[in-house]
């Protein structure tokens, strides 16, 4: 099971999350995951790319220890960990400032500490101007915004991401992925991103997992060898298309 | 109001920005005066024009039949005899004192009620266990033919404002136990683990995440038993004739001696009281929910 040990960070720097044979059959009987085994290690950013409903929402499900696996072990070395829903989830009554103030409210942090922490992602992640605005009043990619400033108030050491930016345009998607790489780059987290787009994939990632479905399994691995922090220019060259096509080749031979 | 920040939004798309711009929402200055004004104008026509037309047809309908009936027209008196009653100081200072009086009856009970329902939700909210053993209570509550157990209700507490404050509570409960459940097991569930992978507690996920999430639900409910609350009143005060005169009380004074017209004030001046109560609560409603939720 999840054993939540910051000590052995310093020990064992390498891993910060790690999965062993791990096995989720769900109690009508359906193998989300079948013996999954991942290492992720400070600095790395890994996506997790699959057809939809071959279970890569349950791999974060079961890393946060919402969902308990049905067999494997699953070793997280630090209690600091960020996760962002597909939906933003912001609370509709409270105005950004207070939804971005959420988490650390509930950790009981006093007033002025969290809504200081609060004010510093709000401007990271370019909400500044927006604070007293109700989520209904903002756009999806402005909620989108305010949901990974309210992860980043808990200095994530592992950041999970379940495909946070499927319901958007293409625009906004690329420019919520230039975010993550900056605050990937600026935080030194270590990522796990699900998507299904092969793209945003190999533009994000540090290594990129391909997932097939039923039941779920890893079938490939690939490297990204393009630098950090990520130059925007490099999904116009020759090599990353080429990549996008082996991963996509990848991913059709999976199902 | 906010202004509408998609106008200035760096990265995102236009979606309109749905802020409660009531009818009484302020034109922009920059704006041209005129178009408005008379958009404005129209849209109130449209709002009140149909149900004042209606209200004119009923009216001239029940003159009409006034006439009609002849020497049988205090079986629906004219509308303006009726109206006179609520002026003439031999019946107004009665029913008007009948009128408070149901309201304190009503309100009473509508509070208690709201405060009961509400926790009986609350409570019902914890286990599935605690909803499936007391949600069939709610059901049966709202089944009981309210005026088969009167006489029981007589007994045990008298035979005035308590007993018709039970008669309130017991008419305007299952609405506010519905709503509040069915406002508190509305939440998303995204938003459930967001509190749960933070370690949040049972009664911090009520305070913080349930209860303002159930607030549309629940003043909704409160609307609806609002409106039956008076009913329970005048019901109550039907039966239970001790102490002041309600509403109820007047109706059955007056329909016990044929006074027709009195009779007709007196319902007039019920059904006004039920309106004004549904409208304050929808009023309510909307000033506690309305920046965030389309309270209709």
């Amino acid at each position: 099971m999840t054993t939540t040990d910051t000590t052995s960070v310093h020990t064992r720097a390498a891993s910060l999350l790690s999965f062993e044979d791990v096995e989720m059959t769900f109690p009508d009987g359906t193998v989300a995951l079948h013996s999954v085994n991942l290492d992720l290690k400070r600095g790395e950013f890994v996506t997790v790319v699959g057809p939809s409903g071959c279970g890569k929402s349950t791999l974060l499900r079961i890393a946060s220890d919402l969902e308990t696996p049905s067999h494997g072990e699953v070793a997280l070395a630090t209690d600091r960990i960020g996760y962002v829903f597909q939906d933003a989830t912001l609370l509709p009554w409270r105005t950004t400032r207070r939804n971005v103030e959420l988490l650390a409210e509930l950790h009981g942090e006093a007033k002025d500490r969290r809504a200081a922490a609060a004010q510093e992602t709000i401007d990271l992640v370019g909400l500044s101007g927006f604070e007293d605005h109700l989520p209904r009043q903002l756009s999806g990619g402005m909620r989108m915004r305010a949901s990974l400033a309210r992860s980043l108030t808990l200095d994530p050491e592992v950041f999970l991401f379940d495909e946070p930016f499927g319901a958007l345009d293409e625009i906004t998607r690329e420019r919520l992925n230039d975010e993550v790489l900056r605050l990937f780059s600026e935080k030194k987290f270590a990522g796990l991103f699900i998507t299904h787009s092969v793209s945003e994939a190999v533009y994000l990632s540090t290594r990129v997992i391909v997932m097939s479905g039923r039941p779920g399994t890893f079938v490939a691995e690939f490297e990204v060898p393009f630098d950090m922090p990520r130059d925007p220019e490099v999904r116009f060259t020759p090599e990353f298309a080429e990549l996008v096509g082996e991963v996509s080749h990848a991913l059709r031979e999976a199902h | 109001m906010a202004t509408d920040p998609t106008t200035t939004a760096p990265a995102t798309t236009a979606e309109p920005a749905t802020a409660s711009a009531g009818p009484t929402a302020t034109t922009p200055a920059a704006s041209a005066p005129t178009k408005p004004s008379r958009k404005k104008g129209q849209s109130r026509w449209l709002t009140w024009g149909p149900p004042l037309g209606i209200a004119a047809l009923i009216i001239a309908a029940a003159y009409i039949a006034n006439a009609a009936l002849g020497d049988r027209s205090f079986l629906l008196p004219a509308p303006h005899a009726v109206l006179a009653k609520l002026w003439d100081p031999t019946t107004a200072p009665d029913m008007w004192t009948a009128a408070w009086r149901t309201t304190v009856v009503s309100l009473t009970g509508l509070a208690i009620a709201i405060a009961i329902g509400v926790t009986w939700a609350i409570i019902m909210n914890q286990t599935k266990w605690m909803e499936r053993a007391l949600f069939p209570y709610a059901v049966m509550l709202q089944a009981i033919p309210i005026l088969a157990i009167t006489p029981l209700i007589g007994f045990w507490f008298g035979y005035d404002f308590t007993a018709r404050v039970v008669v309130c509570v017991i008419i305007a409960l299952f609405p506010m136990v519905s709503n509040t459940l069915f406002g508190l097991q509305s939440v998303e569930r995204g938003m459930r683990e967001l509190f749960q992978l933070q370690g949040a507690s049972r009664g911090t996920v009520l305070r913080k995440l349930e209860l303002p999430a159930a607030l549309p639900a629940i003043f909704a409910g409160m609307r609806i038993s609002a409106g039956l609350s008076v009913v329970g009143a005048i019901v109550g005060e039907f039966f239970f004739q001790r102490g002041t005169p309600g509403l109820g009380s007047l109706i059955n004074k007056y329909s016990a001696r044929l006074l027709s017209e009195e009779l007709f004030a007196s319902v007039l001046v019920a059904s006004l009281l039920g309106v004004a109560i549904f409208l304050f609560f929808g009023w309510l409603g909307k000033r506690a929910v309305g920046k965030w939720y389309d309270f209709g």
